[in-house]
């Protein structure tokens, strides 16, 4: 992982290498997705240990259980409308499997599955399907309508169709690219800086104080990548109401 | 007893904002962010979504354009006809970003 030999090695942490030993390795279950299954197991852990005691008053566990389920819910109602309701067990899944997932790699020796951009296209992949799913089963061949703004001339519709259409696609790119390039680049920058640390620490007295002056930044790096993954984690869970929204009641 | 309710001085409410606000408990009502302030984010992540939206946009068209080029053999045009309106519809996601909400 470390680049210890004189060269940063900044794209080797993303390797994917097979874990659990023989059987992973016949079924190729990498790192990634054992830190998929992880996640997956945290959240029922966070859901199912904190709502066990059902306790009047909440302890801090039951709270935070508490909290973060209010908290998607109001996202879903304030962002959908009232039939946001339906999609909250998807948006809290979605929410909580990618925070997790970025919260995760913050752990040294621990892997950041949604830097790859495969994840995240795929999560993106299923958002774009279903929007467009609800969409056309709630308004049928009048989804099209979605495509065309009010109040434009006749002759312009077929252009701006056309633009409607690609800025329509572009969302599958625009979602996905941007939680995998935060994820990356923050890990990235993690790893230069780490490796920054190990160099000039070889290298007497006055690079013990620009290693130490590495090591602080790193630290602050680390704070910022739990913003970061906060932040991208609530952008992704927002823009998927978002899009519901526009399912549910285009324009 | 029930001087809180129809007490001479200030009512109960009145006296406890006042006596929050004296603490600093009270946050003071943030000014209003528009459109950008809803996914929260510096300068920083502004940029990169402006670049993001615009560059998606952009390769979704050419995307197309190359795809339908290659079905129908007609190589540069389609591709040449895509490009101005990717980047139309990239202006377009920038609109839909940053349009004050009416």
């Amino acid at each position: 992982m470390a680049a210890g030999s004189g060269s940063i090695d900044a794209l080797g942490q993303f390797q994917l290498h097979p874990t659990l030993g023989f059987i992973g390795s016949s079924v190729n279950f990498t790192q990634s997705n054992l830190m998929m299954v992880v996640a997956g197991l945290l959240v029922l852990a966070l859901l199912w240990l904190g709502m066990r005691p059902r306790a009047m008053v909440p302890g801090r566990l039951q709270a935070a259980a508490e909290l973060s389920y209010d908290f998607v819910l109001s996202m879903c109602v304030d962002q959908i409308g009232p039939e946001g309701r339906k999609f909250f067990p998807f948006v809290f899944t979605l929410f909580f499997f990618i925070l997790f997932g970025n919260l995760l790699g913050v752990f040294p020796y621990f892997f950041t599955f949604t830097s790859h951009i495969v994840v995240t296209l795929a999560l993106t992949l299923v958002v774009f399907f279903l929007s467009t799913g609800v969409a056309i089963r709630i308004h049928g061949l009048h989804f099209l309508s979605y495509f065309v703004p009010q109040g434009v001339p006749k002759a312009l519709i077929p252009l701006l169709f056309v633009i409607e259409v690609i800025s329509y696609l572009s969302r599958i790119i625009s979602l996905s690219v941007r939680l995998f390039a935060n994820m990356m680049a923050g890990h990235v920058m993690l790893e230069v800086f780490g490796a920054f640390t190990i160099m000039l620490g070889g290298l007497g007295l006055l690079g013990y104080m620009s290693a130490g002056l590495t090591l602080g930044l790193n630290t602050l790096l680390i704070g910022f990548e739990l913003l970061v993954a906060t932040l991208q984690a609530y952008v992704f869970a927002v823009l998927t109401c978002i899009y519901l929204h526009d399912a549910v009641h285009l324009h | 007893m029930n001087q809180d309710q129809s007490g001479p001085g200030p009512s109960f409410e009145e006296r406890l904002k006042a006596a929050r606000s004296r603490q600093g408990l009270d946050a003071p009502p943030k000014p209003a962010l528009g459109n950008q302030g809803e996914l929260g984010g510096s300068l920083w992540s502004i940029g990169l979504r402006v670049g993001i939206e615009l560059v998606a946009a952009l390769a979704v068209a050419v995307a197309i354009g190359y795809g339908l080029d290659r079905i129908f053999h007609t190589t540069p045009i389609l591709t040449v006809v895509f490009v101005p309106l990717g980047g139309a519809a990239g202006i377009l996601n920038l609109w839909r970003m940053f349009a004050p909400k009416d």
